[in-house]
């Protein structure tokens, strides 16, 4: 218990209209050695130590770049992972060490929606018969009952109910991920965590799946946790927004504190590296262009674990691990884990990290994505 | 003269369920030092259309002209394409990982390519040149890492060897086919700065295929949007996001969440979805999804004509081609002008 009381949760413990809490989650996976005795295998630390909120009714938008940990942390609050360590408060029930059976009502309310809408459809079953599982594996709807609920939650969605007995290859890719969007609306959940559902679309199809999830959520008052990186598309969707970097919570803010005052020299970065689709506005930023690629999450870099890339860089981010805190004076719901936080109108795309042996780091971050 | 001249290109591929018309009378031309973007959404035939020239596409129906300084690439035999592809224009593709050989040194490949094309030229001359062209792209330690395999290199790295390997013997054109779509953001930052340089320092030109519109205003100098195998607007870069005349341009940008807002308004997709390349619509491709059609437009194919009285900007619309008359429609249909145009 010591561990997740030192972490400190963004809200109020007591905050009834907090949905789920995450409280100091890790998640390890084991390497294989290959090394027959080998008592203390390596570990890949995709999630190490990750708190954070989501209230009822809102978004939470989730980013970072590949390999930072936010599928394997969306993962680990459904539970499709074990957790290595760590708290999943839902609905004010720890759920976190649940076996499977006792599990099994909390499934029916928090579901989940993926990115590939071709690869997470069966294709050769009827997409009636596919949007029917949740019924099926929980035993409350069978035959002409659960039909008409299918056809319900089809109509519901924007799928016509007529193409009950179709193949999702008769489906377009739009349409398909319609299907999975209803296949999670089933038990009409109260979480639905999205990883990356848009990303597969393209652009004119992907706002009408981002305005159904609107319109779903103002109707039936669902809370989402939306994974994304396309971060035009998530500031759109989200209340609040938690960015990542390998497998730690940067900064976690209402999302325009975040894009208006981000104060994680990481924020800023990925911030502006979005192409803008607006030619003047391109032209004006100032782009800050990240050395080197994300180190290994097997040796995590030390201190802070985005010293060897940070433009702001200093001897203290190289020995110490920043808390995620308000920084700045900033209101007690924007959080940074940064020792140098960004102040406003600050330009960091000319800074240089001020390190004795600054130019080591460069390179050993430079070296660390092989 | 033009660099690359591509004229009325038709590219279209007989299968089971009938003629599969990819590429509908494509025209471009791309000049040394120019960036062209060519945009559009899945099955437009952006990449059909830049592979056809590179003589990529087997077993397709070709017409029309494809004249790079002077010689026709459609029609040039196969040994001769080969002296051109690689040598005078160079191509990214979009995922790295599967572009490079996995068995085979990162080096090895990019020295393989250079005395592929340069027979004179001794093995060590080309691994130092090949070091060279990664220390370029901003690999660092390449003599080390020289000798990786693709493996030990992560996907920014990929795309930025494979960026070496297209540029390896300077050539004239670089066709970029989706380079950065696989990429997180901070590194497809990298690697557009990447290609930005080499244009400048080099006067490379440059055909970028891409679904992102941030991606083209970031780099593009001219525009073609492309829908159903053909053009459906063309202009400078300004034009396209500012002034441009074609619903199908107005409909992508609107449906992008408003950027700069940051508002939790409804976004406005395009509704429906792009028609089968196989039964294609009479009339405008686009006139089932367009908020304007008219009668006209389900029966005769608007041809790509000039918008106004500028000679670049080309429209493929039964839309008034008048300036003025087109914005009158547009505040009668979708209100106020672009999101983007408010704040410009």
């Amino acid at each position: 218990m010591s561990a997740s009381t030192a972490a400190t949760p963004p809200v109020d413990a007591t905050d009834a209209d907090v949905l789920l809490r995450v409280e100091n989650v890790v998640k390890h996976f084991p390497v294989q050695s290959g090394k027959l005795f080998n008592r203390d295998p390596a570990v890949v630390h995709a999630v190490d130590g990750v708190s954070l909120s989501v209230r009822r009714g809102e978004t939470l938008g989730l980013v970072g770049e590949t390999g930072c940990g936010k599928s394997t942390l969306a993962r680990c609050i459904v539970r499709l992972h074990d957790l290595t360590s760590g708290r999943v408060i839902f609905d004010g029930d720890d759920i976190s060490t649940l076996p499977p059976r006792q599990m099994r009502p909390y499934r029916r309310e928090m579901q989940m929606i993926f990115q590939d809408p071709y690869g997470s459809l069966n294709p050769r079953r009827r997409v009636g018969s596919i949007i029917g599982d949740p019924f099926a594996i929980h035993k409350t709807a069978s035959g002409q009952e659960r039909k008409r609920r299918v056809q319900e939650v089809m109509e519901l969605v924007g799928l016509n109910p007529e193409h009950f007995n179709r193949f999702p290859a008769e489906f377009s890719g739009g349409q398909r991920q319609r299907i999975g969007v209803a296949r999670a609306l089933a038990f009409r959940p109260k979480l639905i965590v999205c990883d990356e559902p848009v990303s597969a679309l393209d652009v004119s199809i992907q706002a009408q799946i981002i305005n159904l999830l609107a319109d779903l959520q103002a109707e039936l008052g669902l809370t989402y946790i939306f994974i994304a990186h396309d971060l035009s598309v998530v500031r759109h969707v989200s209340n609040s927004v938690a960015v990542m970097y390998l497998g730690k919570v940067t900064e976690h803010a209402p999302v325009e504190q975040l894009w208006n005052h981000p104060r994680h020299p990481y924020t800023d970065a990925l911030l502006s590296a979005v192409p803008l689709p607006d030619p003047n506005k391109s032209a004006q930023r100032e782009r800050i262009i990240l050395v080197g690629d994300v180190p290994s999450p097997i040796v995590p870099p030390s201190g802070c674990r985005f010293h060897p890339r940070c433009p702001k860089a200093r001897q203290d981010c190289v020995d110490r691990d920043p808390e995620l805190e308000p920084r700045l004076g900033d209101e007690p719901d924007h959080l940074a884990a940064c020792h140098f936080p960004v102040e406003d109108g600050e330009d960091i795309s000319k800074s240089r990290p001020s390190l004795a042996a600054a130019d080591r780091i460069i390179e050993t971050g430079l070296l660390g994505g092989s | 003269m033009a660099l690359l001249e591509v004229d009325d290109l038709h590219v279209s591929f007989p299968t089971l369920d009938g003629v599969v018309q990819a590429v509908r009378g494509l025209s471009f031309q791309v000049d040394a030092g120019q960036t062209l973007g060519i945009v559009g959404e899945s099955g437009s035939g952006k990449s059909v259309s830049t592979q056809t020239i590179m003589g990529l596409t087997r077993g397709a129906r070709i017409s029309g002209r494809a004249m790079f300084e002077g010689r026709d690439l459609l029609t040039m035999d196969r040994d001769e394409l080969r002296t051109i592809r690689g040598a005078q224009i160079g191509m990214i593709f979009q995922d790295p990982l599967s572009s490079l050989h996995p068995y085979y040194k990162v080096g090895w490949q990019i020295v393989e390519m250079i005395r592929e094309h340069d027979h004179q030229i001794s093995k060590a001359k080309a691994h130092a040149r090949a070091v060279e062209l990664l220390t370029l792209v901003g690999i660092p330690q390449a003599d080390r890492r020289v000798d990786d395999y693709p493996h030990q290199f992560s996907g920014g790295m990929r795309q930025r060897a494979m960026i070496a390997m297209a540029m390896a013997l300077n050539p004239k054109l670089l066709i970029a086919d989706e380079p950065t779509t696989a990429l997180d953001v901070t590194v497809q930052a990298q690697v557009l700065q990447v290609i930005r340089n080499l244009q400048q320092e080099f006067g490379t030109a440059v055909i970028l295929i891409t679904h992102d519109l941030g991606v083209v205003a970031d780099v593009a100098d001219e525009v073609e949007v492309m829908y159903a195998g053909a053009v459906m607007e063309k202009a400078d870069l300004q034009t396209t996001f500012y002034a441009n005349h074609h619903p199908y341009t107005e409909g992508l940008l609107l449906s992008l969440p408003a950027y700069g807002g940051g508002d939790r308004e409804r976004l406005h997709p395009i509704p429906g979805q792009p028609p089968s390349l196989i039964n294609l619509p009479p009339g405008c491709p686009f006139h089932p999804r367009c908020p304007y059609v008219m009668d006209r437009c389900r029966t005769e194919v608007p041809p790509l004509a000039a918008v106004g009285t500028s000679a670049t900007h080309l429209s493929a619309c039964w839309l008034p081609h008048d300036v003025t008359a087109r914005n009158e429609v547009r505040r009668k249909v979708v209100g106020e002008p672009l999101p983007a145009q408010a704040d410009a």
